[in-house]
């Protein structure tokens, strides 16, 4: 394997490890409540710039990054609060366009008590790039990509053997059903909102130091992660890991190999030839339409 | 109908200067694309989040046969459109066959691919910067100024909803309706969903890059702003505001979502929280959309005595 491959394998890796946690986030709303929520995005922006002004006034960094991904969770907890909840019995496409019209709340909320500028946030450990087959890798690129395998596990964890994930899970499969089992939905809104919220802060800490962070950073991240989601599978976990770290290659080999100005479009164009070969994506179920 | 070609004619007795002109202009653009976008949307329930695209199509393909290659900009303007279509059906057939959010990931990557394209080609569209493009002529007779521009974009408008309301009695209208419902059930009955659903794609994506050349040529300038995912998802944000499957509800939310940002220059930095909070709110309180929800409350205050 020639170094160059190597170096784009890793960049890969690093950028497809963010798109997999933005994708978790859209798909653990998407399985509690069949909306694709369009504010994912602005989670992740919520993670880079409240972290960077909490650095700016003084927090430690660790301290910072825990206040930010709190206040990213309380917000989405009041999206459910304020927007979802009030809204019930709406269609899920009015329940859609309630999300994008947060997400532009959150967007002109951001460049006003931040700002419109760029925002670096410092490596979490040094910059000194580590060499691995020729190529080099940034330490950084190893905390995004170790702490979503943890997130990845942990998730993995609280869906499987925890009676709060199996809830969900349950709502995700019957939402009737499931009511009927004593399961709260409005419980299960919650915490799904929630934790999408925080793994989105999450996603948006990691990358900062990497690709900088600003008001406006959301929309490009948010629809990669969508991207992601639908490749892997609306709904499924390991679909969305899956596809987060494909669209990630795809578009580091596309930029390497290819043509850096059109590394979206070969991304794009090859999730539209995924999507027409196997139409409910890379390990989507095969529903069937009853009638 | 008669109402909306009233307002049309009306409407100028309250326009005071060119810059109330323009924001017609605008509004009545968008609404044509909406009222296209809504056959699709809200009568076949088809999702499209890549109308830009053909938007974009319309705009710089009329643009460059006009500017770059001589041609008369009415005939650019019938080739771009006709190019968008056949774009439409050509992609449409194999992803018609996506539903729900894998059809809108389909139509999104579509529209990206090609605002991507617009933004690189540079030779071709001038990149980001932009290119300027000639005014509409016809036989030598330039259209210029915002009242003819005004009267023309108004006829257009109400020749698209006449269209648009006469598809939707026709028989083709009631199995575009009937595959919204239940594709399963409107095949059962012997309707041909796949041809339906890539009619009302093609229809939209022409109206859509009919609009777009219009656009082009009265602003005279093109940037691949007008062309981004986000143009996109604003026309789909119009077709819901105003109502789904409402043909006049596409025109009020084009009107109300074209002209309230223009309304909220006055609040500065605050404009996108306003904007964005009115569209959450509107959305939470009217669930179907504007004009369904005021019809509704009409008829129901009408049957009290």
């Amino acid at each position: 394997m020639s170094a160059q491959l190597v170096q784009f394998l890793l960049s890969g890796l690093t950028v497809g490890a963010i798109y997999a946690l933005v994708a978790l986030g859209f798909c653990i709303i998407y399985n509690a409540s069949h909306v694709i929520n369009f504010a994912q995005g602005e989670f992740v922006m919520i993670g880079g710039m409240a972290t960077a002004s909490f650095l700016g006034a003084g927090l430690p960094l660790p301290l910072a990054a825990l206040a930010a991904v709190a206040l990213a969770t309380l917000i989405g907890l009041a999206l459910v609060k304020f927007a979802v909840e009030p809204a019930r019995g709406a269609s899920v496409v009015t329940l859609i366009i309630i999300t994008i019209g947060a997400a532009i709340l959150l967007r002109g909320l951001a460049s006003i008590v931040w700002d419109k500028r760029i925002h670096a946030l410092p490596a979490f450990s040094g910059e000194q790039p580590i060499s691995i087959a020729g190529a080099t890798l940034a330490p950084q690129s190893l905390w995004v990509i170790g702490v979503t395998a943890l997130i990845v596990a942990a998730l993995w964890w609280f869906f499987n053997r925890t009676l709060a994930g199996k809830a969900i899970l349950a709502v995700s499969h019957n939402r009737l059903a499931a009511q009927l089992m004593g399961i709260s939905v409005r419980r299960v809104l919650l915490v799904s909102f929630g934790l999408s919220a925080a793994l989105g802060a999450l996603a948006g800490i990691l990358i900062a130091p990497i690709t900088f962070t600003s008001w406006d950073v959301g929309v490009m991240l948010g629809l990669k992660g969508f991207a992601a989601a639908i490749l892997g599978g609306m709904g499924s976990g390991p679909g969305a890991v899956l596809g987060g770290l494909t669209l990630g290659l795809l578009e580091s080999l596309g930029a390497g190999y290819l043509s850096s100005a059109y590394k979206d479009a070969i991304a794009f164009v090859i999730i539209l030839v995924v999507l027409v070969l196997m139409p409910g994506g890379l390990l989507g179920g095969r529903a069937t339409e009853r009638v | 109908m008669l109402a909306l070609i009233a307002a049309v004619a009306l409407l100028p007795l309250a326009l005071a200067n060119n810059y109330h002109y323009e924001i017609a202009i605008l509004v009545g653009l968008n609404a044509i694309v909406c009222v296209g976008l809504n056959l699709l949307i809200g009568y076949a329930g088809q999702i499209s989040l890549g109308h830009a695209g053909f938007f974009g199509i319309g705009a710089y393909g009329s643009a460059i046969l006009a500017a770059r290659y001589g041609w008369p900009p009415v005939l650019a303007l019938a080739a771009a459109s006709a190019a968008a279509a056949a774009l439409a059906y050509a992609v449409g057939r194999p992803i018609l066959r996506l539903r729900g959010h894998y059809l809108a990931m389909a139509t999104l990557g579509l529209g990206i691919i090609i605002s991507i394209v617009i933004a690189t080609e540079d030779r071709y569209t001038g990149g980001p910067d932009g290119m300027s493009v000639p005014p509409l002529a016809l036989a030598g007779f330039a259209l210029a100024g915002e009242r003819a521009w005004y009267w023309l974009v108004g006829a257009l408008l109400v020749a698209t909803v006449w269209l648009s309301l006469n598809l939707i009695e026709s028989p083709i209208g009631r199995a575009l309706r009937a595959l919204h419902g239940s594709e399963v059930a409107a095949e059962v009955v012997g309707i041909d969903s796949a041809r339906h659903k890539l009619l009302a794609f093609v229809l939209s994506a022409a109206i859509a890059a009919l609009a777009g050349a219009l656009t082009a040529h009265y602003a005279g300038f093109i940037t691949p702003g007008k062309v981004t995912f986000l143009h996109s998802i604003e026309l789909v944000v119009m077709v819901v505001f105003g109502g789904m499957a409402s043909t006049f509800g596409a025109v009020v939310g084009a009107a109300v979502l074209t002209a309230l940002p223009q309304l909220l220059t006055v609040f500065k930095e605050y404009e996108m929280v306003v904007f964005g909070g009115v569209m959450m709110l509107t959305m939470i309180f009217m669930p179907k959309g504007l004009v369904p929800t005021l019809a509704a409350l009409r008829s129901r205050f009408g049957k009290a005595p």
